[in-house]
């Protein structure tokens, strides 16, 4: 019987993991979201312009919440449009 | 002492010094009300991510001021309101985070990523001379085997 390295793949196993997600703001320590960052925000958001879901981005509930005020106060100071096309 | 940052977007159609004016009136009216202003950022002539009054453009002015009440606010957010000359306004309260934030991007902390030092010029390389065989394996005669 062959060992565990000796048995070689025409592809790769580990293909289709899902990659584990985590709360970038827990792991790196960012406790303020700057709602003039239109660069940072633009993570969040998809090419509509509309806001990413929280199972796709990895945020803890706390942080999608604020994550969601700074976008909707950069969309008043039109820092981020309402509504987009093709935005990223 | 509350932390407040009040961030408006000035009509781009003023001359240079009207606009500057316009922001110098407001950093004026909150010295009056008694509030220390921490830092007057101007971020300067922007593109709207959506027209604001036919406008496509506009100059952005973030000001950072603490002071010991709120009271003042309502008033510097009606001057605001009722000034023509400014299209948008947003006034937020700083957390002790927030504070923190902005200084630390007022010194140059936070930003685009630090590039590392540059990489020492990789080890000219010499080719070893070309390998030239010891005299006495080269045999005038070859014997053919």
């Amino acid at each position: 019987m062959a060992t565990k390295d000796e048995i070689k793949f025409l592809s790769n196993p580990n293909i289709g993991k899902q990659q584990k997600k985590y709360c970038r703001f827990k792991k790196f320590g960012l406790k303020h979201i700057d709602y003039k960052d239109a660069d940072f925000l633009i993570q969040f958001i998809n090419e509509q312009g509309k806001l990413l879901p929280r199972r796709l981005t990895g945020n803890s509930l706390k942080y999608q919440r604020r994550v969601a005020s700074s976008v909707k106060r950069a969309r008043h100071l039109a820092i981020l449009p309402f509504v987009a096309d093709l935005l990223k | 002492m509350r932390h407040l940052e009040v961030t408006f977007i000035v009509d781009p159609v003023l001359s240079g010094d009207e606009v500057k004016s316009t922001a110098q009136t407001y950093v004026e009216m909150l010295q009056n009300e008694g509030a220390t202003i921490v830092h007057v950022n101007e971020i300067g002539l922007r593109p709207l991510a959506y027209p604001i009054n036919k406008r496509s453009t506009g100059v952005y002015y973030c000001i950072e001021f603490a002071a010991e009440t709120g009271t003042f606010i309502g008033k510097l957010e009606l001057a605001l309101k009722r000034d023509e000359r400014i299209m948008r306004f947003l006034t937020v309260k700083l957390d002790k985070f927030g504070v923190k934030y902005n200084e630390d991007k007022r010194n140059g902390k936070i930003g685009k990523k630090v590039h590392k030092a540059p990489k020492e010029p990789a080890p000219v390389y010499t080719p070893k001379a070309a390998y030239v065989p010891p005299v006495d394996i080269i045999a005038d005669d070859l014997e053919i085997i």
